[in-house]
């Protein structure tokens, strides 16, 4: 990465001062009032849009191959989201997508 | 008396949220390590995890940097993924909102997804609990989710300097991120967004500034809460 040591520091002050007011602003500042309906609905889905936005140029063209889909990493991928969705754990998902990389990148030298 | 049972009430916390250190410390080890493969210091990667204590938002700023994305686009994606704390945030306040101030500031610095989990669960279901047994049992939930996190990322950064290249670490963030939209995929509402938001993030991959990513964010919002209001129109 090619950030000066002021920028680093900008985002991680900025980032941890911004994170803590979204969590002290019901309980710190706005108290018990309601948030409105169509509100909660946007927030609700906020990491299901940004999580999936981020890993999909990830997973499809990975910069260590070059950009190229790959098919390791595509499956693993795949394991991932599969553990991850039929067995609701984390680290089971984490687990299955690290196996599933190394022995493709093994078996495929 | 009550000094018993908030003590009662901070044990009960701690031992509900204890079985969650299996999640935060393997988490923690692993943004130490791919913070400092990325490239940062072992101080700059300790002040992600203590100025900013949540995970997701910390593994998104860290991609986004080794992709040498502008400063504004990091800040952004992150907090976008912390917003879910705002809702978090509103739904502790019933519960937590007459506490003395210094100890809603507190809690506020240590909502995590963990520690919030446990807390909310417990207040539905004993909700006549003195305000502050409620405070002591949400520090209970602190302590085992939120303290590991500092010792972890500090052994993950200490392990990362000494981790050969070769080990294909560049896909540990994707794997970490896709393991965690896997269990999210609850309804079909939470599919829809899902689906929106990889089909725009890769349609707009080529938009200047990471700029697509945002577009894609707040398309696929729009289309969860579009597709939960209907299912809940029809259900009405």
């Amino acid at each position: 990465m090619s950030y000066s040591t002021a920028e680093i520091w900008f985002i991680v002050i900025v980032l941890g001062l911004g994170t803590f007011l979204l969590r002290f602003s019901f309980l710190g500042v706005i108290g018990r009032r309601q948030l409105p309906g169509w509100v909660l609905r946007h927030l609700r889905y906020t990491a299901v849009a940004v999580l999936p936005a981020l890993v999909a140029p990830l997973v499809l063209w990975p910069q260590a191959a070059g950009g190229e889909p790959n098919p390791p990493r595509l499956l693993a991928a795949a394991v991932t989201l599969g553990v991850g969705y039929f067995s609701r754990n984390v680290l089971a998902a984490i687990g299955g997508g690290a196996v599933t990389l190394y022995l493709m990148l093994f078996l495929m030298g | 008396m009550r000094n018993t049972s908030a003590r009662g009430a901070y044990w009960r916390g701690f031992w509900a949220a204890a079985p969650f250190v299996l999640v935060v410390a393997p988490f923690g080890l692993l943004f130490g390590v791919v913070a400092t493969e990325a490239g940062l210091n072992l101080v700059e990667v300790m002040s992600f995890s203590i100025f900013v204590i949540a995970g997701a938002s910390q593994f998104a700023a860290i991609q986004l940097m080794s992709e040498n994305a502008p400063t504004l686009v990091v800040l952004g994606t992150a907090l976008a993924v912390n917003l879910r704390m705002a809702m978090y945030s509103a739904s502790l306040a019933p519960h937590l909102g007459q506490a003395k101030m210094w100890q809603r500031a507190l809690a506020s610095y240590f909502m995590i997804d963990q520690s919030y989990a446990v807390s909310i669960a417990e207040y539905e279901e004993q909700p006549a609990q003195s305000l502050r047994d409620k405070v002591a049992f949400f520090f209970g939930a602190v302590t085992p989710t939120c303290l590991p996190w500092y010792g972890a990322t500090l052994l993950g950064a200490t392990i990362g300097q000494t981790i050969p290249p070769g080990l294909a670490l560049d896909f540990a963030v994707p794997i970490t991120f896709l393991a965690m939209i896997g269990p999210m995929l609850r309804t079909a509402a939470h599919v829809a967004a899902t689906f929106v938001s990889v089909t725009l993030a890769l349609l707009l991959a080529g938009l200047p500034y990471n700029s697509g990513l945002m577009i894609a964010a707040l398309g696929a919002m729009a289309a969860g809460a579009q597709v939960e209001f209907w299912q809940t129109r029809r259900a009405g």
